[in-house]
């Protein structure tokens, strides 16, 4: 009797805390879409709950400030560009991490784990040097690129992935008398998908909301990705705005829907057992 | 590469020796060249270029330009040691931490607790608690500047009680708000990473604690929190690493660090520094200065975590 009534309220408890934290986590980007609607804007509590009075005049304000579709091109250059180097030399590296021996693998393993722990700040200086002053590559995509081009993190879900293929499958192949390239094409290539969607997936959380990179090496305001450009109108020309904060806004609001819509859709190849794997190796 | 395939003398022996001298799959070297490459050029050669820089004299210069840049030793570290706003800005990482950590890790332990016995609506809830992981800080900053300025929703929701001046603009509470803002947006990484710790912990030893006649509170504390310990050193460090990285949300939440440097963090500066005033060998020495920081920190997180 007692475990029961104890089982209950506590059931009651979780389900509290659970939906206070979804409320926690999702109202603020209610809030951002109901304002980007919003002519005029309406913080009291009720102006959360509008019933009357949208419009997208905050959509075409910004659009008129920051070019929306030259900046979303921008960022999908940047952030292509990032995914593609990423999936194929990624898989071509994670493969062979998992399943070759080759001199100088351990040593590359460490330098790896290493790596995920250096931050990046601390070589946004040099980086900046070289790539800005002694490459010349500012407002180019190759700059852009060039210091994401492979997550590393997506080396290592490529590892594991590899690593957790049977050895039959393998052994069976050699025994055919297959080179280790052609293992890679016609077996180890085939099965890749599942990873392959994890890694597209946290791939794209990177550049696409990178903000302080791009925005250190494009000065011109054609070559910005949209965070860089949405985020000087925030500082810079939002003050002088008639309804600044709904323009804003809007901005977020095509910011984030590419990011959050991947994510709802592909929300089963994002999970703990995916995402442990790549920080764990 | 078909030519090793087949037996032979004079083949088997070149075999031999390629096999000792590359490994058994000389061909994996070339697939990890790229990547190889990749980090050379990225990560080591900038790491050393950082640590060169700060105890030289340097200065930006025109693409191909010869010019002389002297060892000056810790001339640059001296600088940056006596100059005020960087000391104002490393002890505004500590009260970032001071406040980030912690929340992040009782927050994203709980829920993730709550989450893994959760029968229904798991799907929505785990999206719901990563969807602001996954969006741009740019973008999710936008509404927090909205929601927290002087006449936003929550000063109208408090009322009398709101603060004077607003969270954002006010020295005591512009820190904390970013502090927030950040456990907030990195907490749904977080829940992911404790969810797959608290798959692995084996159910037999509820079982025993529950036929103890232990309460749910104290098997949360006598199993659960001790079975994720390596998950919470992760989670630690990760966090300390992310607030050491501070820059978007100093940078558009609080206009460039303010009021008056109180929310200014190390990397800002080291953005005021090299690019904009234009000492790059002063933002290095800040740099360097700050991983050496954040090492400190997490070896003596790692120290208080997992001793015994």
């Amino acid at each position: 009797m007692a475990q029961t009534v104890s089982g209950a309220s506590g059931q009651v408890a979780r389900a509290v805390v659970l939906f206070a934290g979804a409320v926690a986590f999702l109202f603020p980007f209610y809030y951002m879409f109901i304002g980007s609607l919003q002519a005029m804007p309406d913080t009291s509590p009720a102006g959360a709950l509008p019933s009357t009075g949208l419009t997208l005049g905050n959509y075409r304000e910004i659009n008129a400030q920051v070019h929306l579709v030259r900046s979303l091109v921008n960022s999908g250059i940047f952030t292509g560009g990032v995914i593609a180097c990423t999936v194929v030399f990624g898989v071509l590296a994670g493969y062979a991490l998992a399943r070759l021996r080759f001199r100088g693998r351990g040593t590359l393993f460490a330098v790896v784990l290493l790596v995920q722990v250096v931050p990046f700040q601390l070589l946004l200086i040099p980086l900046y040097v070289l790539i800005v002053r002694s490459y010349g590559l500012a407002d180019s995509y190759p700059g852009m690129i060039l210091p994401y081009a492979i997550n590393t993190t997506a080396v290592f879900v490529f590892r594991q992935f590899f690593l957790q293929l049977p050895d039959e499958l393998f052994a069976a192949a050699r025994v055919d008398g297959a080179g280790e390239v052609r293992i890679l094409r016609s077996v180890a290539l085939p099965l890749v998908r599942p990873a392959l969607l994890t890694v597209v997936l946290l791939t794209f959380i990177g550049p696409w909301n990178e903000f302080l990179w791009p925005f250190l090496i494009t000065k011109q305001t054609d070559m910005q990705p949209l965070a860089v450009s949405l985020a000087n109108y925030i500082s810079n020309v939002a003050a002088r705005a008639a309804n600044p904060y709904g323009a804003v806004l809007a901005g977020a609001c095509v910011l984030a829907a590419p990011a959050v819509a991947l994510f709802i859709v592909f929300q089963r190849y994002f999970t703990s057992t995916n995402i442990g794997s790549g920080v764990k190796g | 590469m078909p030519a090793t395939l087949l037996p032979g003398g004079p083949i088997r022996a070149t075999r031999d020796r390629v096999t000792a001298l590359l490994g058994r799959h000389p061909v994996g070297l070339a697939l990890v060249a790229p990547y190889a490459a990749f980090i050379a050029l990225v990560f080591a050669y900038p790491f050393g270029l950082s640590v060169w820089m700060s105890f030289h004299e340097y200065f930006f210069t025109a693409p191909g330009a010869q010019v002389d840049r002297p060892f000056v030793g810790l001339r640059n570290y001296s600088a940056v040691l006596s100059d005020p706003g960087v000391r104002q800005a490393f002890g505004n990482i500590v009260v970032f931490l001071l406040i980030n950590v912690p929340l992040t890790v009782v927050l994203a332990l709980l829920l993730a607790t709550a989450l893994n016995r959760a029968v229904r609506a798991r799907m929505f809830l785990r999206v719901a608690y990563y969807v602001p992981y996954v969006t741009a800080s740019v973008s999710v900053v936008g509404v927090w500047l909205f929601l927290f300025s002087s006449g936003g929703l929550v000063n109208k929701a408090l009322g009398p009680l709101a603060p004077d001046p607003s969270w954002l603009v006010n020295e005591h509470l512009a820190m904390p708000v970013i502090a927030v803002f950040v456990a907030w947006k990195q907490l749904g990484f977080f829940i992911l990473l404790y969810l797959a710790a608290l798959q692995n912990v084996p159910r037999e030893l509820y079982e025993s604690a529950a036929m103890d006649g232990a309460s749910r509170w104290d098997s949360f504390r006598s199993v659960t929190v001790p079975a994720v310990r390596p998950a919470t050193t992760l989670v630690v460090i990760l966090a300390t690493i992310t607030g050491a990285n501070l820059f978007t949300e100093p940078y558009l939440l609080t206009g460039g660090g303010g009021p008056n440097g109180a929310s200014t963090s190390p990397v800002l500066l080291m953005y005021q520094r090299g690019v904009e005033q234009g000492h790059p060998d002063v933002a290095a020495a800040i740099g360097v200065l700050l991983v050496i920081g954040v090492v400190l920190v997490s070896l003596l997180n790692r120290w208080l975590l997992e001793r015994d």
